[in-house]
């Protein structure tokens, strides 16, 4: 236990829960439903939440602090533990911060490949989600299914660079290995076989009487209250903000495909199941698209063996599956980053929650911890 | 003693009835024993369809196809230390998993296997049953309470409101089902659980069917009463795993939280049981006024051999598919052996006399079966409700429906009357 004191402490120290009718519980770090180590302290009113409070940390291992003994490229594996369900989409935001403080470009092939790799990426996170959050509101059913086709995007991971999880896809001016012998055909292969099989998880869910009344009005936030409290991604999105940052500020080779920023009205568990389940659907499009008319040429641009970037600073932020995942690096001219601060979305996302389960019940703090589809591995960091 | 035991065979009730102690122990036994090996059947086959519903293989390591994975479990649970919080009340928390353990047996006391197949007839049968049954929830309630812990704490509370307001719903259903049989001749309701069965023998079809779509509707109110009762998805929130770790049982281990894996199942069966008797016609073959005479008796009569050598038959297929690894050899032999055993019983089954005397424990035990199937079928397929939502349900859409059901019953019941 902790020695700090929580808010949520009770006003008379002696009150045992037998005769008060308010109640503090513990739950988590080892908790099945939330998501790793989170602990989230819950102050109740028989089934009613009044207040909550997250203490983070269980996870943290310091990999702001290791980027400063690291150099450049030392530090790129490092990125893929952070939210480890999307490894990849971490790598890029990190290879193209630096390749902004280099002021080098990735060739268009490499941004292509990265773009397709990310995407598979992308829809590889919000199957874990979904299959999670299904199992959080108690449908057993759907992680199986999700689980089953997550494999065929992670087989497609360990042919392109020998990783399952941890990819380290990407190299700091491109990506280091060229797509193997039949890379095409495994991709749109893999979007024939997975179309259908998002169909099949919405027929679970989404009519499901016990699965809408579940979601839909819980956890609810409003836009004006995303933006104060900086939440991103399918979250905001929920919320009625059309924000995604590959429309928004282009990077890699987004502005080149056409695709849509799905948006819900309420804000509610349902519409971000919805919102994340459209995005699916858009990442699809753009994977096709993308394997359709992927270019020729080299993969990696001209970097220097040793890193010595400019004095400067660099904000770079990239759209990943949970929201804005942004990499701040400062140079002093040496090879290592001076520092190196991370705005992972899981993070900044996290705050929400006592914020959308206050004066809701037990059951909804669950449901409103899947919809915000953390990672504690970014949130500790 | 031997006329004694004797004259029992002569006679055509049921132990109970007959005050014959000698067979009415024998039937409990028996009871017993067919229920610990249902229970340990539903455990093994659960966690197979479940898997083969999740595309996943479910056990396969212990045993051929994973069969001896519950006796392994039930082995593990046995010698398992016995672990007790500091903090529980050691007392009730012994008691608490006896109480619902007893009650989920005692129940099986007037159910009717056949027309004697049961321990006792008791003319308020149905109203024992329900009794009986409802008293698991003190020992849900002390045993979250027994804990001193707060998950429990809340699942027990959680639990006793559900079983609560699900009862009256429940009960409600029985009642209609009870008022159809005094639709006789003479006009005379009965609750014993075999006169039940009769009359749906005299009045030539199921309760189900009675009063097209009432006795539907009533049967679909208990159908979804008797879920919620016995804490099963999607109605399991008592023990919901992703919110309450365990519910009641989470500070249970070992020996005493079998204790509690037993009663859910034996509480399942139990309910089941009810619906089958009351709906279902009880022990009676599908179409016992329809597909009459010699030839159509002999058909039916064959179905638990035939059932039997099936298995069998998907046994020796199974058996055939093995891996023809040395590793799996003794695998392979125990599976044959298992479907020469399945097979076995099939033959015997086909032997005339225990062909006419299986007969009825054999149609009950399928439509059991069929209620168990469902079980595993919602737990695969829906979410968990909300407590709210569970509340709404039972009190604004079932126990309307309930009572609703009931009262067009009595009033046809008086018209056609």
């Amino acid at each position: 236990m902790t020695e700090r004191s929580s808010h949520l402490e009770l006003e008379q120290a002696d009150k045992t829960y037998l005769d008060s009718n308010e109640l503090i519980i513990n739950m988590g770090p080892q908790h099945p439903a939330t998501h790793g180590v989170l602990r989230v302290i819950l102050k109740l009113d028989g089934e009613k939440v009044l207040g909550t409070e997250c203490v983070i940390g269980y996870l943290h291992r310091g990999v702001e602090k290791i980027a400063e003994n690291r150099t450049y490229t030392m530090f790129n594996p490092y990125v893929d533990r952070m939210d480890y369900v999307a490894a990849v989409s971490n790598g890029l935001g990190y290879c193209e911060a630096v390749e902004k403080l280099l002021n080098v470009e990735a060739p268009s092939r490499a941004k292509y490949i990265r773009v397709i790799l990310t995407e598979l990426n992308r829809l590889a996170s919000h199957m874990l989600w979904l299959g999670t959050h299904a199992l959080d509101i108690g449908a057993i059913t759907p992680l199986f299914y999700t689980f089953r086709d997550r494999e065929e995007i992670l087989k497609i991971f360990e042919k392109y660079c020998g990783a399952r999880l941890t990819t380290h896809a990407f190299r700091i001016g491109g990506c280091q290995y060229e797509t193997y012998d039949g890379f095409e055909e495994d991709v749109t292969k893999f979007l024939k076989f997975v179309t259908p099989k998002i169909d099949e998880y919405e027929q679970l869910l989404t009519t499901n009487r016990i699965w809408v009344e579940r979601t839909r009005g819980v956890g609810v936030i409003s836009a004006a209250d995303c933006k104060a409290l900086g939440v991103t991604g399918p979250v905001l999105r929920a919320s009625g903000v059309k924000w995604d940052l590959r429309k928004a500020q282009p990077y890699a080779a987004y502005s080149d495909f056409d695709f849509e920023i799905p948006t819900g009205q309420s804000g509610d568990t349902y519409d971000r199941y919805l919102v994340r389940m459209q995005e699916m659907r858009q990442s699809l499009r753009i994977i096709e698209q993308a394997v359709g008319k992927i270019p020729d040429g080299p993969i990696m641009a001209k970097v220097p063996k040793v890193m010595k970037p400019p004095v400067g600073e660099v904000y770079h932020s990239i759209e990943a599956p949970k929201g804005e995942l942004g990499y701040f690096i400062v140079s002093d001219g040496s090879t290592q980053p001076y520092r190196v601060r991370v705005r992972p979305p899981s993070f900044v996302n996290l705050q929400a929650l006592d914020q959308m389960v206050r004066g809701q019940l037990v059951a909804d703090v669950i449901a409103v911890i899947g919809t915000l589809d953390i990672v504690l591995g970014e949130v500790d960091r | 003693m031997l006329d004694y035991i004797t004259s029992y065979l002569k006679s055509d009730t049921t132990p109970g009835q007959a005050g014959n102690f000698f067979w009415a122990f024998v039937y409990i036994l028996l009871i017993f024993l067919g229920l610990s090996v249902a229970v340990i059947a539903m455990n093994w086959l659960e966690r197979k369809i479940l898997a083969h519903m999740q595309v996943r293989l479910g056990p396969m390591r212990v045993g051929p196809h994973g069969l001896l994975q519950p006796i392994a479990d039930a082995l593990k649970l046995l010698i398992k230390e016995d672990i007790m919080p500091a903090e529980a009340d050691p007392v009730v928390f012994w008691i608490a998993p006896l109480i619902v353990v007893i009650t989920a047996f005692t129940v099986f006391i007037v159910v009717p296997f056949g027309p004697t197949h049961a321990v006792t007839d008791m003319n308020i049968g149905v109203l024992f049953m329900l009794g009986v049954s409802s008293l698991s929830v003190l020992g849900i309630v002390t045993a979250g309470w027994a804990s001193n812990s707060h998950y429990p704490l809340i699942g027990a509370l959680r639990s006793s409101a559900q079983m609560v307001s699900y009862e009256i719903a429940m009960g409600l259903a029985v009642i209609s089902a009870v008022l159809m049989t005094s639709l006789n001749t003479d006009g005379t309701g009965t609750l014993s659980m075999i006169g039940i069965v009769q009359a749906q023998q005299a009045q030539q079809t199921w309760f189900i069917f009675k009063f097209f779509p009432l006795g539907l509707i009533a049967f679909f109110v208990f159908a979804v009463a008797m879920v919620a009762e016995t804490n099963r998805a999607p109605f399991d929130l008592p023990e919901a795993e992703s919110e309450l770790t365990a519910g009641f049982h989470t500070e249970y281990s070992g020996f005493r939280w079998s204790l509690f894996f037993l009663a859910e199942y034996s509480a399942m069966i139990a309910v089941s049981s009810i619906a089958v008797t009351l709906w279902l016609g009880g022990w009676m073959r599908p179409f016992p006024h329809w597909l009459t005479g010699e030839t159509w008796d002999l058909v039916f009569s064959l179905f638990p051999g035939v059932t039997f050598v099936l298995l069998a038959l998907i046994t020796f297929y199974s058996t055939i598919r093995m891996p023809k690894h040395p590793y799996f050899r003794v695998q392979t032999i125990g599976l044959a052996g298992f479907g020469a055993v399945l097979g076995l019983i099939g033959l015997l089954l086909f032997v005339p006399p225990v062909r006419d005397r299986i007969q009825d424990i054999y149609w009950f035990a399928v439509k059991v079966a069929g209620f168990m199937y469902l079980y595993i079928w919602y737990r695969g397929t829906f979410p968990r409700y909300r407590f709210d939502q569970l509340m709404k349900v039972g009190w604004k859409v079932l126990l309307p429906i309930g009572l609703g059901v009931l009262i067009v019953t009595g009033i046809l019941g008086v018209v056609l009357s």
